[in-house]
């Protein structure tokens, strides 16, 4: 066999750069990092930011543009869409994605512009405690709603609520 | 009759030329305001402006005018260049706020009834004048493994390729790496530890081509934190490029490339 480069294999995943050693320990960037998570958050942002499209106008259009319009957008409108089960999956996918989608974006923004890592966890740390009281508060919302609301005085419904009689 | 009775050396031009315009050659000139961000560590920590008038002419580029100041006025005026010619990549700076080669923007082409303000190039550690330390943007070029990687035995004359596989990565081999894409990225500016656009796009030189085999190697590399997934798709790198590389479509083709990798 004549000279050749046989002996090359592909390098090992931990590669050291060309010329390392030879760097001054103050221009190494930061460890790289495993896994895919930027991705995920990339391709979510797209895919959520499409299905909120086509969540929210069908939200807006139904309590805007439907029957009275506006006038009819009262306690007992809300409480009549979420007797209905797929109200109650649309408005919990709803609150779901928006928040999700908002807090990444928030999360995208402070790592861009944040410039002391302190600053950056206070900041991401505030707006993760946030998203997640928000989402928790508002899926308590849509599953224990009670439409038919008594007067703790008098156990007579309230007026507007919607009982069963 | 009236013959000369002396020789008349042959004219610059041949075509007629009105007396105003001075004779056959002459490039019109006009006076320009030069501003130049200084900053000098062994004088002062504070970065100055300084300003001069010159006249230049039609042809000139705001290279020849740092050139008429170091030269003529002010020999401290510090700044890079090598060929001049828009192909070394030494000398991109910050011309009226815009990133481009000092060697490839011509005088006329600015609004030269105002200052001309060159800076260096942001995100960088300035050292002198316009001379920033390159040394961030190199180690984030040497990270993606700009060379050939191939397994097979080398063959004896030329590892061959189709004009189309060639075809496929040749708006990224024009790069000179004169850093004026990723100095021109607000992600990069923020830290600096993101990759920029000149780092992916020599990464995608090398994964787009048929001949290399470490194209996975280097996708992983950019499905870091840091990596392609930073970028905002602002265009500002497109807009940079002397080279007129389409950096942020190069960016989307890698980003797209670890999307379908990872399926």
């Amino acid at each position: 066999m004549t000279a050749t480069n046989s002996e090359a294999v592909l390098p090992a995943q931990g590669i050291e750069a060309p010329r390392s050693g030879r760097v001054d320990p103050k221009y190494l960037r930061s460890k790289t990092t495993s896994g895919s998570f930027e991705m995920a958050a990339w391709v979510f942002m797209r895919v959520s930011g499409i299905a909120l499209v086509v969540l929210i106008f069908v939200h807006l259009w139904v309590n805007l543009m439907v029957g009275d319009g506006i006038h009819q957008v009262d306690f007992g409108f809300v409480a009549g869409k979420w007797a209905n089960p797929v109200w109650q999956f649309w408005d919990l996918t709803m609150l779901w994605l928006a928040m999700l989608h908002g807090t990444n974006g928030m999360r995208t923004i402070i790592n861009d512009y944040a410039e002391k890592d302190s600053t950056r966890l206070w900041l991401k740390s505030i707006l993760y405690i946030g998203s997640t009281v928000i989402i928790i508060l508002g899926t308590m919302v849509i599953f224990t709603f009670e439409p038919c609301l008594l007067d703790s005085t008098t156990g007579e419904p309230l007026p507007r609520a919607v009982c069963p009689n | 009759m009236s013959t000369p009775t002396q020789d008349v050396a042959e004219p610059a031009s041949k075509v007629d030329l009105a007396q105003s315009s001075g004779g056959g050659g002459e490039i019109p000139s006009f006076d320009i305001t030069l501003k130049v961000r200084r900053y000098d560590p062994e004088f002062s920590d504070e970065a100055r402006w300084d300003e001069w008038t010159l006249t230049m002419y039609g042809t000139d580029r705001v290279l020849d005018a740092l050139h008429k100041v170091k030269w003529e006025i002010d020999g401290s005026l510090t700044f890079r260049r090598s060929c001049a010619h828009g192909i070394c990549g030494s000398d991109a700076m910050r011309i009226n706020g815009r990133n481009r080669l000092a060697c490839k923007t011509l005088l006329k082409d600015l609004d030269t009834s105002k200052p001309i303000t060159v800076e260096p190039i942001k995100g960088l550690p300035v050292e002198k004048d316009l001379i920033v330390d390159m040394e961030p943007f190199f180690q984030s070029y040497r990270e993606i493994m700009p060379f050939l990687v191939n397994n097979s035995p080398a063959p004896t004359a030329e590892r061959l390729q189709s004009p189309e596989d060639r075809e496929r990565f040749d708006d990224t081999t024009k790069c000179i790496l004169c850093a004026a894409c990723t100095s021109s990225c607000p992600v990069f500016w923020t830290d600096g530890q993101y990759f920029g656009p000149a780092a992916i796009v020599n990464a995608h030189r090398f994964i787009f081509d048929s001949r290399d085999d470490a194209g996975d190697m280097r996708l992983e590399v950019l499905n870091d934190k840091e990596g392609v997934w930073r970028c905002r798709t602002t265009f500002n790198c497109s807009d940079a490029c002397p080279r007129g590389i389409e950096v942020t479509k190069a960016i989307q083709e890698v980003k797209t490339a670890i999307l379908t990798r990872a399926m």
